[in-house]
């Protein structure tokens, strides 16, 4: 099982596919899962990362940077999903495109009992409010999962998610 | 907390004069107008491309600025909104005063009441300071407006000053004839982008 404090490739893979789509703000508040993928976008002076006090402040904030021309990632773990509802309405209704990078939690192996319903959810919330899904649950497939959850959400003008699963991610066990 | 602020007598401004006056000569100033009556005042100055009046989403209207202030550094952006929205997307501040973009405004149309559902106070009737909170939260500055001439002023500010710039604007509780703008997002966001980004809008992805 990978642990949580390793920086994993993938981290790195995913920064250089949003380097590479011409993402211009990533928006996040923070999981575990995100840590090295946040820091890379934090230090790369072509992307702005923006901190948020709640997920649905980065489906807003993704609408107005795309009617300024930015492209945007939100970055969150499943908790936040349950966020966003409302917010994502104004995605589908203007058709506004937006990648969630979704780690999630309540998940494989879980710890945490209340972490369960909103894990449970999140795929059928997202769903239900337009965004179209996509798992990644093995390393190999995260790249190419974002890569075209990215191609499509900016190709066809809508909101994709992906949900990295927790058993890639590895369970937080709180030293159980 | 129970104290009403608007315990002062003199008049209070009136909501469409307020934005008129916020919004004449705007010259290529971007606009979010807030869900409800602020999406109303806008269009009665007069329906305009680089605005974009909110439907739904209450409580996005000042972290859609943020987005949008980032993504063009050198275009002014003015968020108009009201006293509910804010207090729905009150944490928007603190991600606001975290990025300090300066060529952002935040100015809020505070009746104190949610005016659209039946006008019921809101916090601010019972002294919740939204000045106060943006200047907690990292604004540079924020100012309390009570008269048109400080409206005038503001504008100035809007236009010019190094932001981002908080202005909460007392204005009187009155339910104004709804002047609504165009419905269908797709057509709100595509002539937004189109008139900022050129035809190039449709063409970049």
């Amino acid at each position: 099982m990978p642990t949580q404090t390793a920086v994993p490739h993938w981290s790195q893979d995913l920064h250089a596919l949003l380097r590479q789509q011409r993402v211009r703000q990533v928006s996040f508040v923070p999981d575990a899962g995100h840590t090295a993928l946040i820091r890379l976008c934090e230090s790369d002076t072509d992307m702005r990362a923006v901190r948020l006090t709640t997920e649905e402040e980065g489906i807003a904030l993704a609408v107005g940077a795309w009617l300024g021309g930015d492209k945007s990632v939100l970055l969150m773990q499943s908790s936040g999903v349950g966020n966003c509802i409302n917010m994502l309405s104004m995605l589908s209704v203007c058709q506004i495109p937006l990648t969630m990078l979704v780690t999630m939690r309540g998940d494989w192996a879980e710890f945490n009992p209340w972490q369960v319903p909103m894990g449970r959810a999140a795929k059928a919330v997202l769903e239900e409010m337009g965004v179209l899904v996509y798992r990644a649950d093995r390393e190999e497939d995260i790249l190419p999962v974002a890569e075209g959850a990215l191609r499509l959400a900016y190709n066809t003008l809508r909101p994709t998610a992906m949900l990295i699963g927790q058993r890639l991610l590895g369970a937080k066990t709180f030293d159980q | 907390m129970t104290k009403a602020t608007s315990a002062h007598t003199e008049p209070k401004l009136e909501r469409r004069s307020v934005v008129r006056t916020l919004l004449a000569e705007r010259g290529q100033l971007l606009v979010i107008a807030g869900l409800g009556a602020p999406a109303w005042d806008a269009t009665e100055t007069g329906d305009h491309p680089l605005n974009f009046p909110l439907w739904g989403g209450m409580g996005g209207a000042a972290a859609m600025g943020l987005g949008l202030a980032l993504a063009q550094p050198d275009r002014r952006v003015l968020v108009l909104t009201g006293d509910g929205e804010l207090l729905m997307g009150l944490g928007s501040l603190a991600t606001i005063g975290v990025q300090r973009p300066r060529n952002l405004a935040l100015v809020v149309l505070d009746n104190e009441h949610y005016g659209e559902t039946g006008m019921q106070p809101s916090h601010t009737k019972f002294g919740v300071d939204l000045a106060a909170s943006a200047v907690a939260c990292g604004f540079p500055a924020a100012s309390v407006v009570t008269t048109m001439q400080q409206v005038t002023a503001l504008r100035e500010d809007v236009h010019r000053a190094a932001g981002p710039l908080f202005a909460q604007i007392k204005i009187a509780a009155d339910k104004l004839a709804l002047v609504l703008p165009p419905r269908d997002g797709t057509h709100l966001k595509n002539r937004f982008r189109e008139a900022l980004l050129g035809s190039d809008a449709h063409f970049r992805r």
